[in-house]
């Protein structure tokens, strides 16, 4: 008898388990879903108002096509959206490499005490938001000359990817063994040749996940750019696509989720591949890993 | 403080320690530099807008004290944005909380499909948000809503809803999508440290008799709570800073009754091109970005003295 309850509470569990996972997954990838499916429906199918509960919308009632897909590479900015895009990113990585590293691995092996209590002042101004700076920087950028400017995100993004990487490339450093380093200066070498010889042998992941979360921080980013861009041939991505890709008062529905998902599904991949480093330096070592 | 055998312990660190300090400066520079003219003179300068006229047109302004503060305070739209800046982050962070640990219990478990169970819940958090916020706008369409149809069909709704036109159902659609984009986050955050539980204390509660509950608000809860606090913290500061979600979903409306803090400053500042009320209308932000700031120090200290 009790054995038999034993098993009824097991099962019960599992199944349990299972509709619990499904119901995230469900509401978690819904939207996608829903992207991916006007990307390829035809309009016909599309704009069918929700009062008709004889049309199934969840599902193709016409063929699949690729009309919307087509428009979105041959008549709108997007692909000169994904180009600006690049080039930023690759500005910002560049800048954010360069500075956020050996800030990190100073504070991290260097600094001694006060490295401490810096990292977290540093870290602290990643929580100074771009909605408490957007407004000084609009002026900053005006008395710059960088208005309607790629440069002018590529000055202000580090802002915001420094603190946060600084303080990612400061735990990683922490998790690397120190004595190989001690050895290195054992036989002789100085700190910096140290640093040149053995640390950046052993900072290759670290840089990697610096890259990857600059990358994904910079792909967010809206508040700037709407603020600093204003020509539609200078926007990037995540500007373009919500406020440029409307014709007069009406959305192409089928090319902006389109625009959505051709560039959410790399990102998602990418994302997936870093998040537990992202985690270990949120949590501020709150877990231990 | 130093402790007196730090340094006795590394006698190749004491060679060098001359130019280490001189090489730790150098390599700190730069980023401090950034911070300092590009966080921290901006940040002055946003206080400094704020009892200012200046106005995106011309670069002259004069001063004009708390004049900026006195029109923001007796606007009534101001007031609703500063409620729903709070009503909204405090609904969104309770819910996020439930849903994230019900999340990573499940997540917990070991079952079939999990891997890619795992990469479809990590999706919101992962892609560029406007883009996601404008999938929503979709869903969400007063005319060919996919959640209207689905309601109807199933017989749970008979007249209609207006999603983004109804400034209780924009505010509730506002909060879906925040909670929707958030959820993920702190669920990986809550499952990172579900791991960090010792066993041994879970396996003595088994023994002793305590049921699923008990286990839950008595053991794992407890000492899940830095990590929830950090979850909550980043969530605050996500929420109520945020500018995407709000603004392309409602753009504020109807009739300013949705606009948070983010959207009211940039309609005044940038679009309305007063960029003195704008700066006061976003330091109003400053009380939730400073309770987090001092969670987030006591998080740290915390973990610092818990096990270094």
């Amino acid at each position: 008898m009790s054995k038999r309850w034993r098993r009824v509470i097991r099962y019960s569990k599992r199944v349990l388990t299972y509709v619990s996972a499904l119901g995230f997954v469900a509401f978690a990838a819904f939207p996608f879903y829903w992207m991916a499916i006007t990307t390829f429906k035809q309009n016909k199918d599309l704009y069918v108002a929700a009062t008709d509960t004889g049309h199934v919308p969840w599902i193709f009632n016409a063929a699949p096509t690729l009309d919307h897909v087509k428009l979105l590479f041959t008549q709108t900015a997007y692909p000169q959206w994904l180009w600006n895009t690049l080039l930023v990113v690759v500005a910002v990585v560049a800048i954010t490499v360069l500075v956020a590293v050996p800030a990190g691995y100073s504070l991290a092996r260097l600094a001694g005490r006060w490295g401490e209590g810096l990292g977290i002042g540093i870290f602290l101004t990643y929580l100074v938001p771009p909605t408490l700076l957007f407004i000084p920087f609009s002026r900053v950028v005006a008395v710059l000359g960088l208005q309607d400017s790629l440069w002018s995100l590529i000055l202000v993004y580090p802002t915001f990817t420094i603190p946060f990487c600084t303080w990612l490339v400061m735990g990683f450093f922490r998790s690397v063994p120190w004595d190989v380093e001690e050895q290195a200066m054992i036989d002789g070498y100085s700190r910096l040749e140290v640093i040149f010889r053995v640390v950046l042998r052993f900072a290759v992941p670290g840089i990697l996940t610096v890259v990857v979360f600059t990358f994904t921080l910079v792909m967010q980013e809206f508040i700037y750019a709407l603020t600093f861009i204003s020509s539609v041939g200078k926007m990037t991505v995540s500007l373009g696509v919500p406020v440029a890709l409307v014709r007069g008062d009406v959305y192409h529905w089928g090319a902006l989720m389109g625009a959505a998902l051709f560039t959410s599904i790399p990102m998602a991949i990418i994302y997936n591949l870093f998040m537990d480093r992202f985690v270990a330096g949120m949590t501020l070592g709150a877990v231990k890993g | 403080m130093r402790l007196p055998f730090a340094s006795s312990r590394l006698p190749a660190r004491e060679t060098f320690a001359d130019r280490e300090s001189l090489l730790a400066k150098v390599m700190l520079a730069p980023a401090i530099a950034y911070v300092v003219v590009l966080v921290g003179i901006p940040f002055v300068l946003a206080i400094l807008l704020s009892f200012s006229n200046a106005s995106a047109g011309s670069l002259s302004f004069d001063w004009v004290g708390l004049a900026n503060y006195s029109v923001i305070l007796g606007d009534p739209t101001f007031l609703k944005a500063l409620l729903n800046t709070a009503v909204i982050t405090v609904a969104v962070q309770v819910l996020v909380v439930i849903l994230a640990t019900a999340a990573a219990l499940t997540f917990r478990e070991v079952f079939v499909g999990k891997k890619v169970g795992r990469f479809l819940i990590l999706l919101p958090w992962a892609v560029p948000i406007t883009l996601a916020v404008m999938a929503w706008t979709w869903i969400f369409d007063s005319t060919f809503s996919v959640v209207n149809w689905s309601l109807k069909v199933s017989g749970l709704m008979h007249g209609w809803l207006y999603w983004l036109g109804d400034p209780t159902l924009g505010l509730i659609s506002i909060i879906i999508v925040q909670v929707w984009r958030l959820f993920p986050f702190a669920t990986v955050i809550v499952l990172a440290g579900m791991t960090s539980i010792p066993q041994d204390v879970v396996e003595a509660s088994i023994i002793d008799g305590a049921g699923f509950w008990r286990r839950l608000f008595q053991i794992e809860l407890p000492f899940l709570l830095p990590v929830v606090t950090v979850a909550v913290l980043f969530g605050v500061v996500y929420t109520a800073t945020n500018l995407s979600v709000v603004y392309l979903l409602t753009g504020g409306g109807p009739a300013d009754s949705t606009h948070v803090l983010a959207t009211l400053a940039f309609q005044r500042g940038i679009e309305g091109a007063d960029l003195g009320q704008g700066a006061a209308i976003a330091l109003f932000l400053l009380p939730f970005l400073l309770i987090v700031a001092v969670g987030m120090l006591r998080v740290a200290r915390r973990s610092e003295v818990g096990g270094g």
